[in-house]
């Protein structure tokens, strides 16, 4: 237990002076703040060009919030798989890192948490901003913490998952493991209800969005952090029949069966590659 | 400028753009993920507009721009980005004792990441088109290639420039190309008219070409609602274009110039692993 705890430690550590310390922290933090602000700030444009300026609405606050938690479905999918990319690519020590007398799952999450640190400084950074600028309601007198704690640590938990699945893809793949990787959290951005409700989608993307883990985090942590703008909300958000103990539930089930799937696919790339020579791999890619 | 320099740079841009264009067929799954990828955040703000129930041409507007973006990220990523990594893995010492202008690699470049990047962002359209059903204005064929073409001289010509201030950076340049996304996305109205910015922010943001480039093709694509989305006048944007064209390229030279001259003096030009 110690033990992976120096190792999940050091590995966090080594992602941290992977992450910032190219800069001075002043510049690493603007980097840090400007790239999501910046996201978010192109939704916000979409929103003000067609309904003119009002963002004190329920949907605004709905969109907004929801842009603002993908930040860790794209942050956090990509930090895991690039783990595996960056070391055996570019540092060419993954190698090295997989000999070494370590639990290399502690490694990657190890790895993984300084990305889920930054990120979150980044999501609460925007989510402050649409709160204090574009009146975002969020109120922390009546944030539902039994919802919103739980559904954040599982969906949390369900995205390094899956990005662990990612992972031991990109072992198998030179130059495809980028590209799965954001296509998967494209899919997640567009059929999981990120920012807009999952009914305005056609009958069968909105059935295999039921299929996604995303889409119940979505909205557990949407009514968690806002629930009188999720009770208010007019029109359906596709799970409305759900009550909040249902949806953290389902949540928690699909946490279970994705990391089934997610351990066998990265146990059967880890021992394809082990057995086709492709730890070291190295494609100048 | 002799008959055989010039024959010499030409077979350098040639042979500099050659492994982008014959990669586009050697490796013909990258299609597949480059033009998918867009295609899913066009779809995920196709649907909110859609949803806010906006006016149709939106919907192009948004494909429009989503086509666009494959260009701004070749430049960060295949033009400004790659003398960095052609340092890192030893190239540009071999460019830079070549008997060649070092004008005619970053050509080679743009010739070949243009050729690449046009592909998929036809491809884009054209699915976003069939899948979407947006119906698009050809009153002006010519108007839109020429606003295209110098669009993309002024775009690539940054990325000449950007090229050679990169060989400046060493891991800063990976993050810069990642900051440089999002931000350029939303300065240059990417997914909506970059009028609704507001005339100073979208007069500063048409220092990158693609502001003006974009909102002019989605003028002559939409003529009907170029009076209330349209930033400026087609022939003023286009006037601007070819200015910023010739003014990147000039400052490409001389930054390239520069870069090489402080490179041999402090000795740093190929050094790796900054």
């Amino acid at each position: 237990m110690i033990h992976d705890l120096r190792t999940f430690k050091n590995a966090a550590w080594l992602g941290w002076q992977m992450e910032a310390n190219w800069t001075d922290p002043f510049v690493f933090a603007i980097y840090s703040i400007v790239k999501p602000v910046a996201g978010s700030l192109i939704l916000v444009f979409m929103y003000l060009v067609i309904t003119g300026g009002d963002t004190q609405t329920l949907f605004f606050s709905y969109m907004f919030i929801g842009n603002a938690l993908y930040m860790y479905v794209a942050e956090v999918l990509f930090g895991v798989t690039w783990v595996i990319h960056d070391d055996r690519e570019h540092y060419m020590t993954l190698k090295q890192v997989y000999i070494a007398p370590i639990n290399f799952y502690t490694y990657i999450f190890g790895r993984a948490a300084i990305k889920i640190a930054i990120t979150t400084i980044g999501v609460v950074v925007t989510l402050a901003f649409g709160v204090l600028a574009l009146g975002v309601q969020v109120d922390l007198g009546s944030i539902d913490w039994l919802v919103f704690i739980p559904s954040m640590l599982v969906g949390l938990a369900t995205i390094l998952i899956i990005g662990l699945a990612l992972g031991g893809i990109t072992f198998l793949t030179a130059q495809h493991g980028m590209g799965i990787n954001e296509g998967i959290a494209g899919v997640f951005y567009v059929l999981s209800g990120v920012i807009f409700p999952i009914t305005i989608l056609p009958g069968w993307a909105q059935a295999i969005s039921k299929l996604l883990p995303v889409t119940y985090w979505m909205e557990a942590v949407r009514r968690g952090l806002s629930p009188e703008m999720m009770a208010a909300l007019p029109g359906a958000t596709g799970l409305e029949g759900l009550s909040d103990l249902q949806l953290v539930l389902t949540l928690l089930a699909s946490a279970v069966v994705f990391l089934f799937v997610s351990l066998g696919v990265f146990k059967y790339a880890d021992r394809t590659a082990r057995r086709k020579g492709k730890i070291d791999w190295t494609t100048a890619y | 400028m002799s008959e055989s320099w010039l024959m010499t740079n030409l077979r350098a841009i040639r042979g500099r753009s050659y492994p982008r264009i014959i990669g586009s067929k050697r490796e013909p799954s990258w299609l597949f993920f480059d033009i998918f990828l867009p295609l899913l955040t066009v779809s995920a703000y196709v649907y909110i507009y859609k949803y806010m129930a906006a006016p149709p041409e939106f919907v192009g507007f948004v494909i429009l721009g989503g086509a666009m973006t494959a260009f701004w990220l070749n430049i960060l990523w295949a033009m400004a980005s790659q003398l960095y990594w052609e340092k890192e893995i030893g190239n540009l010492q071999l460019y830079l004792i070549a008997p060649i202008s070092r004008m005619s690699i970053l050509a080679g470049m743009a010739v070949g990441g243009l050729f690449m990047t046009s592909i998929r962002a036809a491809a884009t359209m054209v699915i976003g088109i069939l899948v979407f059903g947006i119906t698009l204005s050809l009153a002006h064929p010519f108007m839109l290639v020429g606003v295209f073409v110098v669009t993309m001289f002024a775009l690539y010509g940054m990325g000449m420039m950007f090229a050679s201030l990169y060989l400046l950076l060493g891991r800063e340049a990976y993050h810069l190309s990642n900051l440089m996304t999002e931000p350029v996305y939303l300065a240059s109205g990417m997914y909506f008219p970059v009028k609704a910015l507001g005339f100073w922010a979208a007069a500063g943001a048409s220092i990158v070409p693609i502001t003006l480039g974009l909102d002019a093709l989605r003028q002559l694509f939409y003529p009907s609602s170029s009076a209330e989305f349209g930033f400026l006048s087609i022939n003023l944007e286009l006037g601007i274009l070819v200015v910023l064209s010739v003014l990147f390229v000039f400052l490409s030279k001389h930054s390239l110039d520069y870069m090489e001259n402080l490179g041999k003096s402090t000795g740093r030009l190929t050094l790796r692993w900054q």
